[in-house]
């Protein structure tokens, strides 16, 4: 298979960064997307030009480290996928494909594709854990938990923070991020305690980082490659209003 | 040669852990704000241990290459975490878990670290349950178990297919408490490149960051390396494309002991490999053994229409398809341990009998569990993973069996390191899987998950206090010392000498280069004159690299081909010591298969007497050969005898 790139190209942060449009052939259909930018990647050094910087890890879909705009689409077109899990049978012979990095004014450009994403991190210092310390644990089974709850709780739990929920909302809003976990500990006994300190101090950062607000237009549930579904952002916002009133 | 002494305390085994906790040193509160800590890695044993070293007071600074901590390679951890809870009441106990891991290891762990193991497993899982993982549970509430290779009974606790990535979120959670605290430091998008060694004790780091290409030093009053381990030197490996095995070969090439660096886990259920340009292997999780039924065609002409692709594997009718596995081990059947079950799929693939376009597959088939169980109960089981592999494959598993095949998945060889968990060089510890220390020469499934965080919770914490009670005296130490500056020139100038070269191939070109000299010589089986070419062919491959890689753009700035040339480097020194240790290892063990011993029937042929010891290389020199040490494993409460799985 042959396709025309045309890739987003940036030096830096500052750097006001453009398309540039790359040729590739010979790719096979078993070949995974990220697979096609190495082999892209091999050719760019061979000529003498500066390889495209892309985030990437574990490549099975779990890290969440990846995360391309493909035409248009968070990890592009296929559902339930991050962009590692995206192979090129699902690309047409000929095609021109589009790839950017995740905007959003929260996520700055570093380089090329690679978006910083500690917001997230500073989001979840801010209370998304349960405060235990090693040792004080009690016994395991003395804490029940109705398995659909458990299931619900793993539900939003599956989250992988990669940011295609930012990605793909209009606003660049993280309420799918900050909901998963939000839901995952307050639908468990042990979450419960601090549920409404979490929900408080996670929004006001959220809030603080420059992320967007929600509009409930349901783009991030759909481009959502854990399938999160945004019936946590409602759970979110009664515990949030729960906890303020 | 030196007979190692891993300083076990001298009591019966259940009263070693013990007496050691009730015995050690303590540091008290204030002084242990005065302690400077350096945790690399940020997996289940590095999150866990510099949250659990931040709770008690230490400062803390702990380093990962990705941008988050979240992203460490324990998140694919699929399958489960084993403990001795016995909820089931099927006959568990520490000690049985104990005799199963060590047997499972083929008798080449200590004895001491594994009862250990076994015994804070319970706690892990109590720990883990109050962070608030998800793992699954029956319909009253409790927590369910499910039963994994090497083992008669159900002690494996799971998160659906996503257990490592539940339990590294909830070290990742209690990390991010430690930092919201201040006392952990968060360094993310760094490369720890290099230890800095001062009067003989590990006082500190050298790190790229990343994103500036800038060389940093960082110091500590002790250092605790927690990177995973070096699958990677194999190229295609079920390991994240950023794993390494770097900091593993510094401490090693500074004077930390290598141990048994040959004992490298092949992992039977992988997706096959389709083409060249192929870049990683995806693992299967190893639980889908419970319910999945591994098989290849009878009939030698069946195979070849396979092959061809002119028959599907459901046109094969039941009394023509070998189930192998519950043919050649009746007892434990489909859940032999993964390397029994690599090599069975290796012999019938090597017979002819592989099931897809390149002969390298067999099937593992869920059609007689979806009759007896119902499709929704396995879909509950296995969602995501059949998920997964339709996305890779495009086939569905549903309807038709996977395919698989084994695949490098994990090093039980690694850092040399006493009951504390401490290497040969004083303040430098080694936790998860970049020690050797629990596994011997197998892993059992669901046991990684379980060392990571018996490493980092419950074992570190105490023997650290333990060394730093003698450090309180320390003040912390400047970076503008001598021993910085040679660490820092260290890293320069093999980074100067990277862009000094004919510029003529990639990085990858030569990775997977070592890759396949990897996997042909020193992989599945082993004989001591494919070894001794694997020697040559790195020896030459290696001089190349050093002539013609092509490192492109600039040294400090962000460089992805920098960051892969920096660890291909070290790969290709590390792989001639696996092949050294693998020839110097004339028996077969565990994942170690060497041909010229193995039993009439085709299993392992350990050799006790010559042995049964731990290889702890000393680095002499690149050209020079390392000075073996051993570390004499023994065995007071099992009587060694040869695996039975039958």
């Amino acid at each position: 298979m042959d396709f025309t790139l045309k890739i987003w190209r940036q030096n830096g942060p500052k750097d006001k960064g453009r398309f540039e449009t790359y040729e590739i052939e010979n790719i096979t259909p078993e070949t995974s997307f990220l697979e096609m930018l190495d082999i892209l990647n091999q050719k760019l050094i061979k000529e003498g030009k500066s390889p495209v910087a892309f985030d990437h890890d574990c490549r099975e879909g779990i890290c969440g480290m990846c995360g391309l705009y493909i035409n248009g689409r968070p990890h592009g077109p296929d559902d339930d996928i991050t962009t590692c899990q995206l192979f090129m049978r699902k690309f047409k012979d000929g095609d021109t494909i589009v790839v950017e990095p995740w905007r959003a004014k929260a996520f700055p450009i570093i380089k090329d594709l690679i978006v910083d994403r500690s917001a997230f991190d500073k989001i979840l210092q801010e209370g998304g854990y349960i405060s235990v310390c090693t040792g004080e644990a009690p016994e395991a089974n003395s804490i029940l938990i109705p398995p659909e709850v458990a299931e619900e709780a793993m539900d939003a739990a599956s989250c992988i923070g990669c940011g295609a929920c930012v990605a793909a909302c209009k606003n660049a809003s993280a309420m799918l991020f900050v909901a998963a976990k939000v839901s995952h500990l307050a639908l468990l006994p042990q979450g419960k305690i601090e549920a409404a300190k979490r929900v408080k101090a996670m929004i006001a950062k959220m809030d603080e980082l420059g992320f967007g607000s929600c509009t409930n237009t349901r783009a991030c549930e759909i481009e959502c490659p854990k399938n999160i579904s945004i019936s946590h952002i409602a759970r979110l916002n009664r515990e949030f209003l729960k906890a303020n009133f | 040669m030196k007979i190692l002494d891993p300083k076990v305390p001298d009591v019966s085994i259940e009263k070693k852990w013990s007496t050691f906790k009730s015995s050690c040193k303590l540091v008290s509160p204030a002084n242990k704000e005065r302690l400077d800590i350096i945790v690399v890695g940020t997996g289940l044993a590095g999150a866990s241990a510099a949250a659990t070293l931040g709770e008690l007071g230490y400062n803390v600074k702990i380093f990962c290459y990705q941008d988050s901590p979240r992203r460490a390679h324990s998140i694919a951890a699929q399958g489960g975490i084993n403990a001795a809870k016995n909820y089931r009441n099927d006959g568990d106990s520490v000690y049985r878990l104990f005799l199963d891991t060590l047997k499972g290891g083929d008798y080449r762990s200590r004895e001491a670290n594994v009862y250990r193991l076994a015994e804070v497993s319970n706690a892990i899982i109590d720990q883990c349950v109050a962070q608030g993982i998800p793992f699954a549970r029956d319909y009253a509430g409790y927590l369910d178990t499910r039963s994994f290779g090497g083992a008669q009974l159900a002690r494996t606790f799971y998160a659906r297919g996503q257990t490592g990535q539940q339990l590294l979120l909830g070290a990742y959670g209690a990390l991010n408490r430690q930092i919201k605290e201040g006392k952990v430091k968060l360094y993310n998008r760094h490369d720890v490149l290099n230890i800095v060694i001062v009067n003989g004790r590990a006082r500190g780091v050298i790190a790229r960051d990343l994103v500036t290409g800038e060389i940093k030093r960082f110091s500590a009053h002790a250092v605790v390396l927690a990177t995973g381990g070096y699958g990677n030197v194999y190229y295609l490996s079920t390991n994240a494309k950023g794993s390494n095995g770097s900091l593993i070969w510094r401490a090693y090439k500074k004077g930390a002991y290598f141990g048994n660096p040959c004992f490298v886990q092949i992992h039977p259920t992988c997706i096959p490999l389709h083409g060249d340009f192929q870049s990683k292997l995806t693992l299967m999780s190893e639980s889908l053994r419970n319910d999945g039924r591994v098989w290849v065609p009878k009939n030698l002409e069946d195979a070849k229409k396979l092959q061809k692709g002119e028959i599907k594997a459901n046109d094969i009718p039941e009394e023509n398809r070998d189930y192998f596995l519950e043919r050649r081990y009746p007892s434990y059947g489909n859940l032999v341990p993964r390397d029994i079950a690599s090599r069975a799929v290796k012999e019938r693939c090597d017979a002819g009998y592989g099931v897809n376009s390149t002969g390298l597959a067999v099937f593992l088939d869920f059609a007689d569990s979806i009759k007896k169980l119902g499709k929704e109960t396995i879909e509950k089981r296995y969602g995501n993973l059949f998920q997964m592999y339709e996305k890779i494959t495009g086939d569905n598993p549903y309807e038709t069996p996977m395919m698989i095949y084994p695949a490098i998945h994990y090093t039980m060889g690694g850092l040399w390191v006493d009951y504390l968990l401490m290497t040969t060089v004083p303040g430098l510890f080694a936790i998860g899987e970049c020690n050797f220390s629990d596994h011997g020469a197998n892993r059992l499934g669901a046991s990684a998950l379980m060392q990571g965080l018996a490493d980092g919770y419950f074992i570190l914490p105490y023997t650290i206090g333990h060394y730093l009670a003698d450090m309180i005296k320390e003040k912390p130490l400047p970076t503008d010392i001598q021993e910085f500056d040679l660490a820092e020139k260290e890293v320069k100038e093999e980074i100067e000498r990277l862009f000094s070269t004919s510029k003529t191939e990639t990085v990858d070109y030569y990775h997977r280069k070592l890759g396949k000299i990897m996997w042909d010589y020193v992989g599945m089986s082993r004989t001591a004159e494919g070894l001794k070419k694997a020697i040559e062919l790195i020896k030459e491959l290696r001089s190349e690299f050093w002539k013609n890689v092509y490192v492109p753009e600039q040294p400090y700035t962000l460089n992805q081909e920098l960051e892969k040339a920096l660890r291909v480097a070290d790969f290709m020194e590390m792989g001639e010591l696996i092949a050294f240790d693998a020839l110097h290892r004339e028996e077969s063990c565990g994942g170690h298969f060497r041909e010229e011993y193995q039993t009439e029937e085709g299993e392992c042929l350990r050799n006790d007497e010559k042995f049964a010891y731990v290889a702890a290389w000393e680095y002499q020199g690149l050209d020079k050969e390392p000075i073996l040490n051993k570390d004499i494993l023994e065995f007071k409460e099992v009587k060694l005898v040869q695996r039975s799985y039958k």
